[in-house]
């Protein structure tokens, strides 16, 4: 056994164990108690089983903060084709490419915050850019935020426009990597347009797909701020997610239901869990087949 | 307006009883509060000078932090490390505190200190006082005079001339009433007012009791007269969008006539250009032959249960609660609001008469904290969506209904 690897992975593991892991369990624990947050969980805390997971199958807060969750981690992944089709058309060399790559990969660099403000300017019923453009083709005036069928897919568009800058950077890097020789060779084998793309192309930016879905997967369980700056949840509670949902029930003005914010969060947790045992496995395949 | 405090300050030493043994004052203060707006904030460091002035072996340390913050902060202030004095408000929104044991019980103070009594109740809990009021603010219907005077229109005083006005601006192409509900409680005002009308202001605090269910037929009978209202297309389009803030200009601008709101919106109001020939105020209208109930939010200081040093946070409050301390810091030029104590002026500003008037005088029923405040947090925080999805989908009102007494039934049983 050699001690320097360990030395080294020593203060990373720590803090994994103790701000990850430890914290993962006490959720759990938590989630069985009716706990108002304020005092000692062993002395102000009502042990009730698992009566917050009962009252959550019949919350209607919840199940819609479920089936947001839902559209947001289906919805999320068009920006990785949208990445990716932004690369291929930006991987060219042309004058100033390096000019329009940047103002492609901006609104990766603002704030979620300020991304929330600019759409909810664009989206505004009256004075919006979005119904001044839709009034240019006679179309009637929309309130997309204000609308609870709507307003979800107004924050997930609004969502989607940094992430498809964040995939398209990935993708880029990518195709530097793409073997000029490949493609060379295909183009003698007569391939080209889209065939070229699908098999010679796109199986060669496997690592950065791969990336790119995890980044998008993680990124559409764990938004919030958009969400919080754009409705904080309205109208009416129907643009809320789960992690949302949390925050309301557990630490916002009038959140003191810890145990049912717990019981939330570790929902939220099993969901992710299914997508993070899968990019373990596939990394976990990855590295032996390389070894 | 420093130097005023300075010297009122050195008076209420010199003639003050309260203040025989301020010579033993020493160690350290730490106070934080919420006072963050530009005004407030001024007035809560001329607190701070003043005490420290009259007590000058006491270290004073202020903390100012964001108001919306300190709603989720205080949490975390009470239990770890918890300052000696900090703000917070009355009612309901102190009792998980309370019964959490984080607050200290001030009920010695209340024992000295005169002319409080009107809000004793607000801060009562379990038969003891936990903290003390150093300012309230009244609610009610501000509008546009000089619209009200272009089309004929005069202060209404039943909710049929209420109907009957806002049908004449509605046909005058214009909307009745501002209102932003993407924040919840602007929602809560209304049917504090619609219900206290409709059925008293004891019937009010019965349902924020939990006493009433929330299918009660005089509960649909205040919804019914809201429907009325947002039927005839009373209210601001869009109003779910926009924050209160953001639902003034439609009234500056003159698309809307007239905003339920607290006190705190006359300085924007006036801050956007309305002068005070434009903007005028009045009580609620009548509905039904019951003792009017009316809205005065009162904000509070109070004393951690883990504080270091009591005895100067107890000093502390018993300084904000002077007659002419209060005064001071509810000037038109200071907070702009009203003085707690029954000994205090009220600052020469129309509204703040108006607005002083009516509490004293024609709130027969009783004063409310507000919808916030009088109700379980959680119960306010279900209640004031359901209230903003009936206010955009009144054929809704069942569905809502039958979810109010839902959550009614799990929030009062524990």
């Amino acid at each position: 056994m050699r001690v320097t690897p360990w030395l080294f992975l020593a203060p990373g593991i720590l803090f994994f164990v103790f701000y990850v892991i430890f914290p993962i369990f006490q959720s759990f624990q938590i989630s069985l108690y009716r706990w108002d947050g304020l005092g000692e969980l062993s002395t102000n805390g009502t042990f009730v089983g698992l009566d917050n997971y009962r009252e959550l199958s019949t919350d209607r807060a919840f199940n819609i903060s479920l089936w947001n969750n839902l559209r947001w981690l289906v919805l999320y992944l068009l920006a990785i084709p949208m990445g990716l089709f932004i690369a291929l058309f930006l991987n060219q060399t042309v004058t100033g490419i390096r000019l329009y790559k940047s103002l492609f990969f901006f609104p990766f660099v603002i704030s979620q915050v300020v991304v929330g403000l600019v759409f909810s300017w664009f989206y505004l019923p009256n004075e919006g850019l979005l119904n001044a453009f839709l009034g240019l083709f006679g179309a009637g005036p929309v309130n997309i935020l204000g609308d609870p069928s709507l307003a979800t897919y107004g924050i997930i568009a609004a969502g989607l426009w940094p992430q498809t800058a964040y995939c398209m950077i990935l993708y880029l890097t990518g195709l530097n990597a793409v073997d000029p020789e490949q493609v060379e060779a295909a183009r003698l084998d007569g391939a080209k347009g889209w065939k070229m793309l699908w098999y010679v192309i796109v199986p060669q930016l496997k690592p950065a797909t791969f990336i790119a879905f995890v980044v998008t997967i993680i990124g559409a369980l764990r938004s919030f701020d958009l969400i919080s700056i754009m409705t904080g949840g309205g109208p009416f509670g129907q643009t809320r997610v789960l992690s949302f949902y949390m925050f309301e029930k557990a630490l916002a003005e009038f959140g003191f239901r810890m145990g049912y914010g717990a019981a939330i969060a570790v929902v939220l947790f099993l969901i992710m869990m299914v997508f993070i045992a899968y990019f373990l496995w596939s990394m976990w395949r990855d590295e032996r087949g390389a070894r | 307006m420093r130097s005023i405090l300075t010297a009122l300050a050195a008076t209420t030493m010199l003639t003050g009883t309260a203040f025989a043994d301020a010579h033993a004052l020493s160690g350290e203060l730490r106070i934080v509060s919420d006072m963050s707006n530009p005004a407030p904030r001024a007035v809560m460091e001329g607190l701070v000078a003043d005490f420290g002035e009259m007590h000058p072996d006491l270290d004073i340390e202020l903390e100012v932090v964001d108001r919306e913050a300190w709603k989720t902060q205080i949490r975390n202030a009470l239990t770890a490390n918890p300052p000696d004095v900090i703000n917070w408000y009355a009612a309901n929104r102190m009792g998980p505190y309370v019964q959490a044991g984080l607050f200290e019980d001030v009920s010695d103070i209340w024992a000295d200190i005169e002319g409080l009594d009107a809000v004793k109740g607000a801060l009562t809990l379990d038969g003891k006082q936990w903290g003390v009021p150093y300012t309230y603010y009244q609610w009610g219907i501000y509008y546009r005079e000089d619209i009200f005077n272009e089309l004929g229109l005069e202060e209404p005083e039943t909710f049929e001339q209420e109907m009957a006005n806002c049908q004449a601006i509605i046909d005058s192409g214009r909307k009745c009433y501002a209102i932003g509900s993407k924040n919840y409680w602007t929602t809560g005002g209304w049917f504090d007012y619609l219900n206290m009308r409709t059925n008293g202001f004891d019937f009010h605090m019965e349902l924020a009791r939990g006493e009433v269910p929330w299918t009660d037929d005089r509960v649909r009978e205040t919804f019914a007269n809201w429907q009325k209202l947002v039927d005839m297309g009373a209210y601001l389009d869009d109003h779910q969008n926009y924050s209160w803030q953001e639902a003034l200009p439609p009234m500056v601008n003159g698309e809307a006539t007239a905003y339920l709101i607290g006190n705190f919106a006359v300085a924007p109001m006036r801050d956007a250009g309305l002068t005070d020939e434009q903007i005028d105020f009045y009580q609620f209208p009548v509905i039904a032959d019951v003792p009017k109930g009316e809205d005065a939010p009162t904000d509070t200081f109070h004393i951690p249960a883990g504080a270091e040093n009591k005895e100067a946070a107890r000093e502390f409050l018993k300084f904000v609660t002077q007659a002419d301390v209060q005064t001071e810091i509810n000037a038109g030029d200071a907070l702009g609001q009203l003085p707690v104590n029954a000994s205090s002026s009220v600052d020469a500003d129309e509204f703040l008469e108006q607005g002083f008037d009516m509490l004293s005088n024609e709130s027969t029923g009783g004063v409310a904290q507000f919808f916030d405040r009088d109700f379980p947090a959680e119960m306010a925080s279900v209640a004031m969506e359901g209230f903003q999805e009936f206010m955009v989908f009144p054929e809704n009102l069942e569905d809502i209904l039958q979810r109010l007494e839902q959550a009614r039934e799990r929030i009062y049983a524990n």
